[in-house]
């Protein structure tokens, strides 16, 4: 198993390297001189002659690269623009509300759409089934930045019960898990979890029939197997799968937070990415990119290695 | 020659034979949740093209009196907007933009990504294993945040969000196209076409492409709905559409501060949103099983 | 009413090499792949699934080539056909070396053919019959209505009636005529060479039959040479002038049919013979007579290959491995039992 791991973190190093030249390049895909990009305006040309050598922008890109990557590697992503302080310390700051957020979201998601699979494909093809991918299938095509629209419509302006935008009542940039703040996360994490709830009741749904539908269960069932017996097996054997999916998912919200944090105003990554488009403070947003990406990659790597050591019967390698 | 005359074959007589597409055609036809989706798309799609047609008043005009009008107001039929435009008619040019930002990028992305797919799944080897590397590195973005990136550095405006879109969907086609092309290259038919002496390009064409295409076109369609809410959701940040064109994601975000006064209108452009994109999805998902018969 | 033009010409005017050349030959064609198990592998582990094979295809008969999965048959058929770059060795057809100036590629094409197994995917799902078979004449040249109008001869000729069968998908048509269109399919580019493998191993046996006797019409027809390869000794038999062995990627004996059949005289011959179920009640097959699993042609034993199987087993079969050994009338053996000088303690009692 380790083997294995340490294979799969081989396999995966080219890739999180070419993310990161990607990254790297992003500033460069901007219009206009990159130097620019990463500084303010009012800069003096001492501060920009300073800032030309640190980065080498007078020499050619590969080595420009090599420079940023070796920046970047002892933990410099450089400055934002906007408030001066170092991207990691501002990254940092945000990535741990929206991994709450993100968190939620999905534990939400899994917990419904785990429900919703289930009876889909336990009652396949019946109305039971038909509804259940219903929801499923609403669940991704509505457009989550909408959703959360009506839901603050609903459930603030209107009936007045859940705060529209912010993590807490002092407008504060920090989630503590206490009464006072729980009803601020309640909005955002309900409408975040119907993506990963569709996805994840149509991946149950096809596992459930599938596992049903094999010739064991048949056998399973004919040898005087109850119910609750054949239902515990389905899950053991559907259970890797779907919490493959389910961290797949939360990689997913990480990345994708930006839209619904715009809408409730949520002090995280993706807040901060607009933030960041806006005031187009570059070294922000390439920052903030760039640990979004790689944490998907680590997280990718992570389920990928739990899978296979939770499901014998994977062949890898 | 009376030797082959116990080898013939006696045949009944059977129905004209129906190609491929035809017969998927027919199928689609008996699916009601389908042709009930396939109707709506339609539906939308004519009444963008035809707007200045259809539409009631005139997109851009607003009146500074008559701001935020609730649905059914004499001469406002779906409520006016923040600047006091019709939102019919807003919503029906609305579309316009929002089926092109939408829909472009995929149809690109179709055209660039089975390019890329079938060349490197035919090619095999190392060409191969290079290529779909490169394109894992774009897997490692959740699209949300490749889009963004994308339109964050390129900037506002509907040709970067097309591009970054483009770019967004081009390596999932290509994946897909790639893997259906590696399938088809090991077939039967295909070896024999070699056998026959046929250079690469005209097996390609006349026995890779035909049978590639139809699956990734399938893929394809189930990626428009992702890529209405994407671009939709662009705008919806500020970085596609710019205001005053009317564009749903757009019409979304400059009606927000209005959820207090007139809840029900500024959810409208969300709706239409929904609207098209879970026609195109349950549209996909009927043409995808009609297709899956057959194989 | 459909008109049958007449556009295949009889073969023999493009014989170039004369009665006596072979039509192909094969001098020690050898092709090993290599697996590589993921990057970090140590070993590479190296498939030799041809390794040192020679035959000739005399102008006019049947060769059939026997042998259990993994012997390497199918891999010499598509390394005659040059679908698969040799590693070494030579193929001459008519004399000439393929690939030559003599003889190009295409040309070469043009000359053999192959006739697949029927699978569902041994021909186009979204072309028509008359597409799928005309595809090879157009490719050489021949413009679309001359190439239909030979399509529809060969149905023709295959026995499938081309105003009812022309305009047809794969899916509206049985197995059996599915065959029937691979072959026609083999016919339309008029080889002189015919290579079928496993060509009725996935048909009915009543349907097998009548393709069977198509092939052999056909052969006659138009002059035709095949290479016969399958696993089913019944049909080789039926079908086959001379009959070639193979295991583990090497020839183990070769001859004409009926002796091969008769008198075999390679232990695995032997045993592959004794091995067909026997229909007659007081001869009947009593022990599976191979012991042990077919070896992996990843790792095949030292010395003659056969000899971890084989009854007749000695020290000298470990170590050297046997020839193959003239034993008389165009029969040759791969065998030490075979060879009256090689020193097998079996011979010496004899």
């Amino acid at each position: 198993m380790l083997l294995y791991a340490l294979k799969r973190i081989v396999y995966v190093t080219p890739v999180a390297l070419g993310v990161s030249i990607f990254c790297f390049l992003l500033v460069h895909l901007a219009p206009g001189d990159p130097l620019t990009a990463v500084m303010p305006i009012d800069a003096t040309a001492a501060q920009q002659a300073e800032m030309r050598a640190a980065y080498g922008f007078d020499k050619p890109l590969p080595i420009q690269y090599g420079i940023w990557l070796w920046k970047v590697l002892q933990g410099d992503l450089g400055q934002s623009i906007a408030s001066g302080r170092p991207v990691l310390s501002e990254v940092g700051r945000a990535v741990g509300n929206s991994l709450i957020l993100a968190s939620v979201a999905t534990l939400i998601g899994f917990t419904f759409g785990t429900f919703f699979g289930f009876v889909a494909g336990y009652f396949r093809d019946s109305a039971l089934d038909k509804i259940a991918s219903s929801v499923s299938v609403l669940g991704v095509s509505v457009p989550h930045y909408w959703l959360g629209i009506v839901m603050v419509i609903i459930f603030s302006a209107t009936l007045g019960w859940l705060p529209p935008t912010g993590a807490g009542p002092d407008g504060s940039g920090k989630w503590r898990p206490d009464m006072e703040h729980l009803r601020y996360i309640i909005l955002p994490a309900v409408t975040m979890s119907v993506i990963p709830m569709g996805i994840i009741s149509r991946t149950v749904r096809a596992l459930v029939a599938d596992i049903l539908a094999q010739e064991f269960v048949q056998a399973l069932r004919a040898k005087g197997l109850s119910e609750w017996g054949v239902f515990k097996h389905v899950v053991t054997n559907a259970a890797p799968t779907a919490l493959a999916v389910m961290g797949l998912q939360l990689g997913y919200l990480l990345g994708g937070s930006i839209l619904i944090e715009t809408v409730f105003a949520w002090p995280g990554t993706g807040f901060l990415l607009n933030a960041a488009i806006f005031q187009r403070d570059l070294p922000l947003l390439q920052g903030t990119i760039l640990v979004l990406a790689m944490f998907f990659v680590a997280l990718n790597l992570i389920v990928d290695v739990l899978q296979t050591a939770l499901d014998p019967r994977i062949q890898r390698g | 020659m009376s030797v082959l005359a116990d080898t013939r074959v006696v045949v009944p007589e059977v129905k004209a034979s129906r190609g491929y597409w035809a017969s998927v055609g027919m199928r689609l036809i008996r699916d009601p949740v389908a042709m009930v989706a396939l109707g709506v798309i339609l539906l939308i799609v004519l009444a963008a093209i035809l707007a200045p047609y259809v539409a009631p008043a005139d997109p851009y005009r607003g009146s500074m009196l008559r701001r935020l009008r609730p649905i059914g107001f004499p001469g406002y039929p779906l409520g006016g907007d923040e600047l006091g435009r019709d939102m019919l008619t807003r919503l029906i040019y609305g579309g316009r933009l929002s089926l092109f930002i939408g829909v472009m990028p995929v149809l690109l992305a179709f055209c660039i990504g089975s390019g890329i797919g079938v060349f490197a799944g035919y090619i095999g080897g190392r060409v191969n294993t290079i290529v779909m590397r490169v394109i894992d590195v774009f897997f490692a973005f959740p699209s949300v945040l490749l889009a963004i990136a994308l339109s964050g550095a390129l900037g506002a405006g509907v040709l970067n969000s097309i591009v970054s879109l483009t770019i967004v969907f081009v390596p999932q086609i290509a994946r897909v196209a790639e893997a259906v092309t590696t399938q088809i290259r090991t077939r039967d038919y295909v070896e024999a076409a070699r056998v026959s002496g046929a250079n690469a390009f005209t097996i390609v064409r006349v026995h890779v492409l035909g049978n590639v295409l139809g699956p990734v076109f399938v893929y394809a369609t189930s990626l428009i709905s992702v890529s209405m809410i994407l671009a939709s959701g662009l705008s919806f940040l500020g970085l596609g559409v710019k205001p005053p064109e009317p564009e749903w994601g757009l019409m979304l975000n400059t009606l927000r501060t209005a959820i207090y006064t007139q809840p029900m209108v500024a959810a409208l452009p969300g709706a239409m949103i929904f609207l098209t994109s879970i026609s195109f999805n349950l549209f996909s998902d009927g043409l995808r099983s009609a297709m899956e018969v057959k194989q | 009413m459909n008109v049958i033009v007449d556009t295949m010409k009889p073969v023999g005017d493009v014989d170039r090499g004369g009665e006596a050349t072979a039509l192909l030959s094969v001098r020690s064609l050898v092709k090993h792949f290599g697996s590589n198990s993921g990057l970090l592998a140590r070993t590479r582990t190296v498939v030799r699934a041809v390794d040192g094979v020679d035959f000739d295809v005399m102008k006019g008969e049947t060769l059939g080539i026997v042998g259990e999965s993994g012997c390497g048959k199918s891999t010499t058929a598509r390394l005659v056909m040059q679908i698969i770059k040799p590693d070494q060795g030579e193929i001459l057809f008519d004399g000439e070396a393929v690939g030559s100036s003599a003889l190009g590629l295409n040309d070469f094409r043009k000359q053999t053919q192959m006739v697949f197994q029927d699978s569902y995917a041994s021909l186009n799902p979204r072309l028509t019959v008359e597409d799928t078979i005309s595809f090879g004449p157009r490719v050489h040249g021949l413009p679309r209505k001359a190439a239909i109008s030979r399509a529809h001869d060969l149905l023709h000729r295959v026995g499938l009636e081309p105003s009812r069968f022309a305009g047809r998908y794969p899916h509206e048509i049985s197995g059996g005529q599915r065959q029937r269109i691979n072959i026609a399919r083999g016919l339309a580019l008029e080889p002189r060479l015919l290579i079928l493998d496993e060509a009725v191993s996935a048909l009915d046996k009543s349907v097998e039959a009548q393709v069977l006797n198509l092939l052999l019409d056909l052969k006659d027809e138009f002059g035709l040479t095949y290479i016969f390869i399958s696993h089913d000794l019944n049909v080789v038999r039926f079908m086959s002038d001379r009959v070639m062995v193979m295991y583990l990627g090497k020839v183990a004996e070769v001859g004409p049919s009926e002796q091969i059949f008769t008198t075999p005289r390679h232990p695995y011959t032997e045993a592959l013979l004794a091995s067909m179920p026997s229909m007659d009640p007081d001869n009947r097959t009593q022990e599976a007579p191979i012991s042990g699993d077919p070896p992996n042609p990843i790792n095949p034993p030292p010395g003659c290959r056969f000899h971890t199987r084989c009854r007749f087993v000695t020290a000298l079969c470990a170590h050297a491995e046997p020839p193959l050994h003239d034993v008389g009338g165009e029969h040759f053996a791969a065998c030490h039992l075979a060879n009256p000088a090689s020193g097998h303690p079996r011979l010496a009692a004899a």
